[in-house]
């Protein structure tokens, strides 16, 4: 097995690193907690780069439920050519339409599977997974086939903690929170993005963007998409450097709420 | 091999399964903690921690039970005493920007490295240098010291620059009892609901998707198929606390109030407020205008049995105030005489009752605790944190 140590577009904590690779040597899923904009989809993305491995992403919404992820039985399309005498009605296999599960689970090569935002589905929704993912098969009873896995997949799990996700899930899972990059961190990830920054300019960023965030009144506090997008803006305007910690010029692409403008208008004056 | 940490997890509230533990067991004969402390102790939390709110538990736990190992970096114990004297914090005498800017470009391994040289070397105390282990200089080691960058050994971290100290507990806010923002306790108040579909309703909603279904699985011939309608049924009483002494949760009352109205997923939700406890009469906004009140008898005869009440308050007053017959009396002859006779009234009328409480169970002399306690017998009553919402939430639920 191939160890992961990070991409050319993905700087990652040493911790994540090493979550990731246990949870790969033990083939359990890789369950990602974390702020927003810490880079938790884009980790399955690294991954997949970094081993040269396919990514096959399952995006989840509150109406997804788990059959949708395994296949789907289009009974209604059966039904049509049958009646007017479309060929093969009698393959029902032609008629099961395996979902992204499914499609990992047959893919011919080992692949990884991003299973997206799990926490926006029914409460219910990680309990009925529990087989699939424990044993990598499920049962088609319409053909009496079973899908079973041809590789296990490398499974990653994100979710943004809005529904609690039950014991039994979670016990299966290898667990990995994603802090919110310090100072350093955040350096080396502005710099994948920005090559060949101004020394002076990232470190008055950086210096104007935690002080921001450390501001305890910040509702919506701004995270490394953000920082990014300022960071284009500065460049484009081609802003004084000197004038970055002082004005906060472009203050709208950090702070997207009024009431987080206005409080940082008072603190600075 | 340790299993002793495994109960003391345990003891300490992380639930730890008997899957995990054999799943860190592989880990560690794989060798995925790469031989080293570090690697350990990060295998051991992404397999036994589930949740960021327990990190601070493990952490703590960890530190208890591994304390006694000896870090790859062995520091004596009378090193560290003579690093532990933060009292000279304001001090930059010591201060040199030649030393600092060469700090500054000195990798975290180079540091390490210098460490471990100077570990073997130094045989005494140092404090104010720029080279050796000490305190208050400008080396890249030691305790409160001025180098923008480097290893704190031993004592608190002062100026927060130290970048590798074995058991800071970096997790502390994440905790579950503390008391949080809004939207966790949207999260909270979410468990409480009662689909319609668990109580025994008759199959009345046409269902699209089974008639579909079953019908071109039935050959084109029509089966049309009920589900029984899904819904929330769940009705909410809130009746909270306002001025006073509740003037200092006002905050978070008013996180647990906008977390409540915005859920929305109730079938309904009146909201009154009253002061101290509930006597009378109650207000329709926390300013307690008499002329936005309703009578309490009013809602004791109007909302049915099945709301859920939901308390808010300190429970805190003079014992007369709930208990003496100046307040709170009714114009009836055989009405409530105190607040606590509307209390109870409050609880025989509604099936499902909690009280929430801002404030800790004071300690200082009975005169505080009494009204207190006497309301804790005859409401459950639960911290306004995030678990203790959680907790009374199930207790709401509960049959």
């Amino acid at each position: 097995m191939k160890e992961f140590r990070g991409s050319q577009n993905y700087v990652a904590s040493e911790e994540l690193l090493r979550a990731a690779n246990i949870a790969m040597v033990l083939q359990k899923p890789l369950l990602i907690k974390g702020e927003p904009g810490t880079g938790k989809t884009m980790l399955a993305e690294a991954i997949s780069q970094a081993l040269g491995r396919k990514l096959i992403i399952w995006n989840i919404k509150s109406t997804t439920k788990a059959q949708d992820g395994l296949y789907v039985y289009d009974v209604v399309q059966r039904l049509y050519d049958s009646q007017f005498g479309g060929q093969g009605v009698d393959d029902i296999e032609k008629y099961v339409k395996l979902g992204k599960l499914g499609e990992a689970f047959t893919d011919q090569e080992q692949v990884i599977l991003l299973i997206d935002e799990i926490d926006k589905a029914d409460l219910e929704f990680p309990n009925d997974l529990l087989w699939e993912l424990d044993r990598m098969e499920f049962h088609i009873p319409e053909t009496g086939r079973t899908v079973k896995a041809n590789h296990r997949p490398v499974v990653i799990i994100t979710s943004n903690a809005e529904k609690e996700l039950p014991d039994a899930f979670l016990r299966r899972c290898v667990f990995h929170y994603i802090e919110f990059p310090d100072r350093e961190l955040m350096e080396d990830i502005v710099r994948v993005h920005f090559p060949d920054i101004d020394k002076k300019l990232l470190d008055q960023v950086l210096e104007a963007f935690y002080k921001i965030r450390n501001l305890p009144q910040i509702k919506k506090k701004p995270s490394t998409s953000e920082i990014i997008d300022w960071i284009q803006a500065l460049q484009h305007g081609g802003v004084d450097v000197r004038r970055i910690v002082k004005e906060v010029p472009y203050l709208g692409v950090l702070l997207k709420k009024n009431e987080d403008i206005d409080v940082l208008r008072r603190q600075w004056r | 091999m340790f299993t002793d940490f495994l109960y003391l997890l345990r003891r300490n509230g992380l639930k730890v399964s008997l899957t995990e533990w054999m799943a860190l067991v592989e880990g560690l004969d794989k060798n995925l903690h790469n031989a080293s402390f570090t690697g350990f102790y990060h295998l051991c939390r992404c397999l036994l921690v589930k949740s960021e709110a327990d990190f601070d538990a493990f952490d703590r736990t960890f530190l208890e039970y591994f304390k006694d190992v000896p870090f790859q970096q062995e520091v004596s114990q009378e090193l560290l005493d003579w690093l532990n004297k933060p009292e000279v914090l304001t001090d930059y005498a010591n201060w040199d920007e030649i030393q600092a800017l060469k700090n500054m470009g000195l990798s975290e391994e180079e540091i390490e490295q210098m460490l471990k040289e100077r570990m073997e070397e130094q045989k005494e105390e140092h404090n104010g240098g720029s080279y050796w282990v000490g305190t208050h200089g400008m080396s890249v080691f030691g305790n409160a010291g001025l180098s923008p960058r480097g290893i704190r050994v031993g004592g608190q971290s002062m100026y927060r620059r130290a970048f590798r100290v074995a058991g800071e507990r970096k997790f502390r806010d994440f905790r579950r009892d503390n008391t949080l923002d809004t939207r966790q306790f949207q999260v909270a108040l979410r468990h409480l609901r009662q689909y319609s579909g668990l109580v025994d309703l008759p199959p009345t909603e046409f269902d699209v998707d089974s008639t579909i279904k079953d019908t071109a699985g039935n050959g084109g011939v029509l089966k049309v198929r009920y589900k029984r309608p899904r819904e929330n049924t769940v009705k909410v009483l809130l009746l909270m606390d306002s001025g006073g002494s509740m003037d200092y949760y006002a905050q978070l009352c008013s996180a647990l109030f906008q977390a409540v109205s915005k859920s929305g997923h109730f079938k309904d939700l009146k909201v009154y407020y009253f002061h101290n406890c509930v006597y009378g009469r109650l207000y329709q906004d926390p300013t307690l205008l008499s002329r936005n009140s309703v009578p309490t008898d009013w809602v004791l005869s109007n909302l049915p049995g099945d709301y859920k009440l939901i308390l808010v308050g300190d429970a805190q007053m003079a014992p007369y105030e709930l208990m003496g017959g100046y307040y709170g009396r009714s114009g009836r002859e055989d009405g409530p005489r105190c607040g606590m006779d509307w209390l109870r009234l409050l609880k025989g009328r509604f099936r499902h009752t909690v009280w929430l409480n801002p404030s800790p169970r004071p300690d200082w002399g009975p005169y505080w605790s009494q009204t207190y306690d006497t309301i804790a017998q005859e409401y459950p009553m639960f911290p306004l944190t995030v678990d203790g919402l959680e907790e009374s939430m199930k207790k709401l639920l509960s049959r």
